[in-house]
């Protein structure tokens, strides 16, 4: 017998993986969400028929997305986290003990239900008392808040289901909001290759740039993800990721990484050149 | 509530059995069932051209229905509690012309709020009906007119005891509703026939805890756009008859009123649509109802915390000119952030990619209905909230009111045909109009055919096209110029 998960990366290319069996199946009341088990990617997890996150490749996107704006400003102190429901973002934002408060804004509850039972590596710090769940949309929470956060960290699916409203020009001017004078907004930004990724990712791009002084791309290898490139966004009232990022003192916190260091924080800015040219084309 | 009977679709099952049988076209549409135009049936989809047909003995004919068209018209009327539901394809305009057209010959008198819809005042140009218009009510403090207070229409009756009918809009575009009952009683004892405007009321007739609708009012007549609020293809709509017509006025009669004008050539699109849109409404409508009502009370309690906007709801009832509310209807006051509802119309649509209903002057409207979501209710409670943060202004200089007194000079059927010329707009002072202008939406004329241009209605005009309302009417597509009666 052979059991395949086969997602459309677009609607010629396919990706599968070969499933050894199904832990779970269910719909909330947000979207179809599954869990597999698999020989090449240990058990991962899908919604609406999407790769989330696996455990063997899931450490590259945590730490690209936690240590980059850490390394950037190590006095941050309070951090909101929107989405990440499968718990690896808190799991390395709790490792820095210098932070005091995380609020984890996460529509979906039964996501969270979930990965706590099949995904320990990743939801195994979502009981720190550092941490703060709230299940509800993450647009209509970040709404409320002004001069709050140090870091906003937006873990999100696709631009479309649930997370639509994590892409929008009113989320991104809500963050600005919400974010401290010196504050840092980090956001899964889509893949630059195939086209309607990349359009997802040109339009995000051009909404922060209204609001941030600073706005920068970086990149990441991610197996499992659509083309294995994928982007994530780093925008701030202050600070620089590269000309401000304290390689010292970070190193010298002895945090154990397995895709992040220092060098691929610098390195990691440094983008293709048909992917500058399509940021700066972005239209909306 | 409903029967069983309410399960079946007669036009829809018509067209699927018409599809099974795989006929071999001869006859109109020439695309043939797409294959005549192959981007417009990759456009559009296969599905939905193989359904677009011309009128054939096994599916009916919308002139003169006697099978399956019929018995969806039957269904229809029992879902509505209405006497006869005619299914309409030309849009409410039509609808609302034939109630007018029904119920007025030329030189007779309707009496009618002045915030009517264009398609009312079309029907006076059409028919030479002549308007008793009864001045709706302004609310001061928002600059919306409201609806009829019921002893504005008793003085119009008594001064009018001629009129032949009354035309109620049930509810105003922006939710407000008159005292439907006490109106529709009225009239009646002095044998005037009740058309009401139910353009923006379907959900009326499915939800819980709602306005009183027309036909449960004992009306004779109400327009009711099934494609506004109730899920039906845009330009699909019902125009329902009361229990109680009369002999005068009979179900063939008003057919021959729609005949004039209806094209013969009804699109079955739209006609299936509005027979799924019934039964989807007539099985499920409290449920879908209940949720649209919760998400724009929702809506309108997070956009009253923001601050600044308001949102309006039933604390505007005060029994006369707002006897009942609309909740569906997200209406929002702008004017207090220093920024018309135009200018918030056309930053959400520009910046923020939300499209809401109309922004006038002072307010803007989102529809809330069969369709609506709370992920995309957030969406826009927090562009409202963005938008207040990055734009707010002092008010002061902001024009506040939406309602200008009509002064009529002559029917809108003289007016319109009468020996004109055009002139700026500017200049137009102490003229009577021969067209036109409105802001659309909402379609409420500014100025219709017949009354004299005032100061306050050129400032007005003025004042609406610098905050960049859409103006429509005019033969100059400017706006610049219009076109006045010789006197």
């Amino acid at each position: 017998m052979e059991l395949w998960f086969t997602e459309e990366h677009t609607k010629n290319v396919r990706f599968s993986i070969k499933v050894d069996r199904q832990l779970y199946s269910g719909q909330s009341e947000f979207q179809r969400i599954d869990v597999f088990e698999s020989p090449e990617f240990g058990t991962f997890l899908t919604l609406d028929g999407f790769m989330m996150v696996t455990q063997k490749d899931e450490f590259i996107y945590h730490d690209m997305i936690v240590h980059v704006p850490m390394a950037t400003n190590l006095n941050i102190k309070k951090v909101l986290v929107i989405g990440a429901g499968d718990g690896g973002t808190v799991r390395e934002l709790t490792r820095y003990d210098s932070i005091e408060h995380i609020d984890m804004v996460e529509i979906d509850k039964q996501v969270v239900e979930v990965c706590k039972k099949y995904l320990p590596q990743t939801a195994c710090k979502l009981d720190d008392p550092r941490v703060h769940l709230y299940f509800e949309d993450g647009l209509r929470f970040v709404r409320t808040k002004e001069n709050c956060y140090d870091l906003i960290i937006v873990d999100s699916t696709d631009p479309f289901g649930p997370g639509e409203g994590l892409f929008t020009k009113e989320f991104y001017g809500n963050c600005y909001k919400a974010l401290k004078e010196d504050g840092i907004l980090v956001n899964q930004h889509e893949s630059p290759y195939y086209e309607i990724d990349a359009q997802n990712m040109a339009r995000a791009h051009k909404r922060i740039k209204e609001f941030f002084p600073v706005c920068r791309v970086y990149q990441a290898h991610i197996p499992t993800y659509p083309s294995g490139h994928w982007l994530f966004g780093f925008a701030s009232k202050k600070y620089d990721p590269v000309m401000d990022v304290n390689e010292e003192a970070w190193n010298a916190l002895g945090l154990k990484t397995r895709y992040y260091n220092t060098e691929i924080h610098k390195g990691c800015f440094a983008l293709p050149t048909y992917v500058k040219e399509k940021l700066l084309n972005a239209l909306d | 509530m409903h029967s069983l009977e309410q399960n079946k679709a007669p036009i829809y099952e018509a067209l699927l059995r018409y599809k099974s049988m795989r006929v071999v076209p001869f006859d109109v549409p020439g695309h043939k069932q797409g294959r005549g135009n192959p981007e417009l049936t990759e456009f559009l989809g296969e599905k939905c051209l193989s359904v677009d047909v011309n009128s054939m003995k096994p599916l009916d004919n919308l002139g003169h229905p006697v099978s399956v068209i019929k018995e969806a018209e039957e269904l229809a009327a029992a879902a509505f509690g209405a006497k006869h539901a005619f299914f309409m394809v030309n849009g409410t305009t039509s609808a609302v012309q034939t109630m007018v057209m029904s119920a007025c010959k030329q030189g007779e008198k309707i009496i009618m709020p002045r915030n009517v819809h264009r398609s009312a005042i079309n029907a006076l140009i059409i028919s030479g009906a002549i308007p008793v218009y009864v001045n709706p009510g302004v609310n001061k403090q928002l600059g919306i007119p409201l609806g009829m207070s019921v002893q504005d229409v008793e003085k119009a009756i008594s001064e009018h005891p001629d009129a032949k009918a009354i035309l109620i809009n049930n509810p105003t575009y922006y939710g407000i509703c008159s005292h439907l009952q006490a109106i529709t009683d009225l009239a009646h004892e002095h044998n005037m026939l009740v058309l009401v405007d139910e353009a923006h009321g379907t959900h009326f007739y499915f939800g819980e805890n709602m306005p009183l609708n027309a036909m449960a009012a004992g009306a004779d007549m109400a327009a009711v756009s099934m494609h506004k609020t109730g899920g039906s293809l845009t330009q699909s709509s019902f125009l329902l008859l009361g229990k109680t017509l009369g002999q005068t006025l009979n179900v063939g009669r008003v057919r021959q009123m729609i005949n004039l004008t209806q094209t013969t050539s009804a699109s079955y699109l739209l006609l299936s649509s509005l027979d799924i849109s019934r039964r989807n409404l007539a099985l499920q409508g409290k449920q879908i109802f209940a949720k649209a009502l919760y998400l724009a009370n929702y809506g309108r309690d997070e956009v009253n915390k923001i601050g600044g906007y308001y949102a309006f709801g039933k604390e505007l009832i005060n029994g006369d000119t707002i006897y009942d509310f609309d909740c569906t209807k997200l209406s929002i006051h702008t004017r207090d952030i220093g920024l018309a509802g135009i200018e918030v119309y056309d930053i959400l649509r520009d910046d923020y990619g939300i499209q809401i209903e109309f922004g006038d002057i002072g307010n803007i409207l989102a529809i809330i209905s069969v369709g609506d979501r709370a992920l995309a209710l957030e969406r826009l409670v927090a562009a409202l909230a963005e938008i207040k943060r990055r734009y707010q202004r002092d008010k002061t200089g902001m024009l506040d009111h939406e309602y200008i007194d009509p002064l009529v000079a002559m029917t809108p059927q003289r007016a319109f045909y009468a020996e004109s010329f055009s002139l700026p707009i500017k200049n137009s002072e102490g003229k009577v109009s021969a067209e036109f202008v409105m802001a659309y939406p909402p379609g409420i004329p500014i100025l219709a055919p017949g009354e004299r241009i005032t100061k306050d209605i050129i400032d007005y005009i003025v004042y609406a096209k610098s905050k960049g309302c859409f103006l429509t009417g005019t033969e100059d597509m400017r706006i610049e110029n219009i076109k006045v009666v010789e006197e």
